[in-house]
């Protein structure tokens, strides 16, 4: 679903996906610590396995997206984390288009970054509570594959009207991956809080420190 | 997961990976600006040449062009439906229009263009050759970076989480589908996200140990521009400038 090939979207979309991703990756690459680039760099290899997987949901399977546990694992750096990730589908296994990149990693991205910040605020609110942080996580798996949705719908929709039935199918195919990825993400995320929970602390916090105090 | 490929590439692989990259680029984005069905065909024939050069595999090939995501597929199908026009065909009552075959099939076209030649200019190059000339035409560093230390762990992390998998499966775990399985995957991806973060910091302090500074040195290997890069940048000119003669004719 991120994987929209080259020729589909108009020139206006292409730019706005391009000149965003640009930005995103930018503002993020310059935030991200050297010390950090193992760490980013190996979350998003699983991230990419995981996403190979075939999850069953009734008669049929499903690809995971998880760029909402992506967005809560990483925070900004997801954007450099998915252009990676989908730079080497593009190239290694002809998945997705090249001209279309910016647009395939905008739409993954931003909202990515947005299940970051929803999550850093929650845990910086309700860090000790048992549950809180682990439903948050949850939300965000959710959240992340309804943006993810929308913003592939809108750039298609707004490629022309002739898209716009495939738009509406594209959000209504997904609701069902939107349960899977909350349950998935919950777990995912509720076992790291619990056996490491510092791989989710950020020194360069998406919230900045000042705000929340 | 990465596909064993030998350094091949056949004729290619004379080349500067350089050149490789800037051509796939620039002929991915005269082709999207393409619209007529002649232009279209002739891209689609310039990657099929590019890719017997390169000597890809011919069903391997296949296989991921076939591939196109289900959506797209989707999308394609009902377009013949959804643009206004002259009747070609009907079905169950529903009637299709040319308008909308041809732009599902430019879109096909330019599409499956783009990915052949992809695959015969870039996929045929060793993935860490392509980090390397990705850097040296300035892609910024710390992209680089994540992008080879990505590579580099993308099989080690399969081949774990195939052995994850392996003990699920001995355990008698079935994928089905219903909240026990969905549950049981997260903690399976939540596990190698803690075993792999401990292994990125065995990997930052193996290489801070050996003086690591924030660069690889090998990035900075230099590969020049030699005559066959000149041949190839020529017959790639020869090639697009074509492509646009074509679509203004």
């Amino acid at each position: 679903m991120a994987h929209i090939p080259d020729g589909v979207l108009s020139g206006p979309v292409l730019a706005v996906g391009a000149a965003v991703t640009l930005a995103g990756c930018a503002y993020a690459l310059k935030r991200l610590e050297p010390e950090r680039i193992p760490q980013v760099s190996i979350l998003s290899a699983v991230f990419f396995v995981a996403s190979l997987v075939h999850v069953p949901v009734g008669p049929s399977s499903v690809h995971l997206i998880l760029n909402g546990l992506t967005g809560v694992a990483l925070g900004w750096a997801a954007f450099p984390a998915i252009l990676v990730a989908l730079l080497l589908q593009a190239v290694l296994f002809g998945f997705g288009g090249v001209v279309v990149l910016g647009v395939n990693v905008m739409t993954m991205a931003v909202p990515a970054v947005l299940c970051g910040l929803l999550f850093e605020t929650v845990r910086r609110r309700w860090g000790h509570h048992p549950r809180i942080p682990a439903l948050a996580a949850g939300v965000c798996g959710a959240l992340g594959v309804l943006l993810t949705a929308l913003a592939v719908a809108l750039s298609l929709a707004f490629s022309g009207a002739e898209f716009r039935p495939a738009a509406t199918l594209i959000v209504v195919s997904h609701l069902p991956v939107m349960i899977v990825e909350a349950v998935f993400t919950a777990a995912a995320i509720g076992l790291v809080l619990r056996v490491k929970p510092g791989i989710l602390d950020r020194s360069d916090g998406l919230v900045a420190a000042g705000a929340v105090k | 997961m990465i596909p064993g490929r030998s350094p091949g590439g056949g004729l290619l692989a004379t080349l500067d990976p350089r050149s490789r990259t800037i051509a796939a680029a620039l002929f991915a984005l005269v082709v999207v600006g393409q619209d007529s069905l002649p232009t279209l065909g002739m891209a689609v024939t310039l990657a099929l040449l590019t890719a017997v050069l390169a000597r890809l595999d011919p069903i391997a090939t296949l296989r991921r062009l076939l591939a196109l995501d289900g959506f797209m597929v989707l999308a394609l199908a009902s377009l013949p439906f959804t643009v206004p026009g002259e009747t070609a065909f009907a079905l169950f009552g529903i009637e299709a229009s040319q308008a909308g075959l041809r732009l599902s099939l430019a879109i096909l076209l330019k599409a499956n263009a783009v990915v052949l030649m992809m695959l015969a200019l870039l996929g045929s190059m060793d993935p860490v050759a392509f980090g390397q000339a990705l850097r040296r035409l300035g892609v910024p560093e710390k992209l680089v970076q994540i992008y080879l230390f990505t590579l580099r762990y993308l099989d080690v992390l399969h081949h774990e989480f195939r052995r994850l998998r392996t003990a699920m499966r001995a355990r008698a775990f079935t994928l089905r589908s219903d909240r026990h399985t969905w549950r049981s995957l997260g903690y399976l991806v939540g596990m190698l996200m803690v075993r792999s973060v401990e292994r990125s910091e065995r990997i930052v302090a193996a290489m801070r140990c050996r003086g690591f500074d924030g660069s690889f040195p090998v990035l900075d290997e230099p590969s020049r521009f030699r005559r066959p890069d000149g041949v190839f940048a020529g017959l790639a000119l020869v090639g697009m400038s074509l492509l646009v003669m074509v679509e203004v004719s």
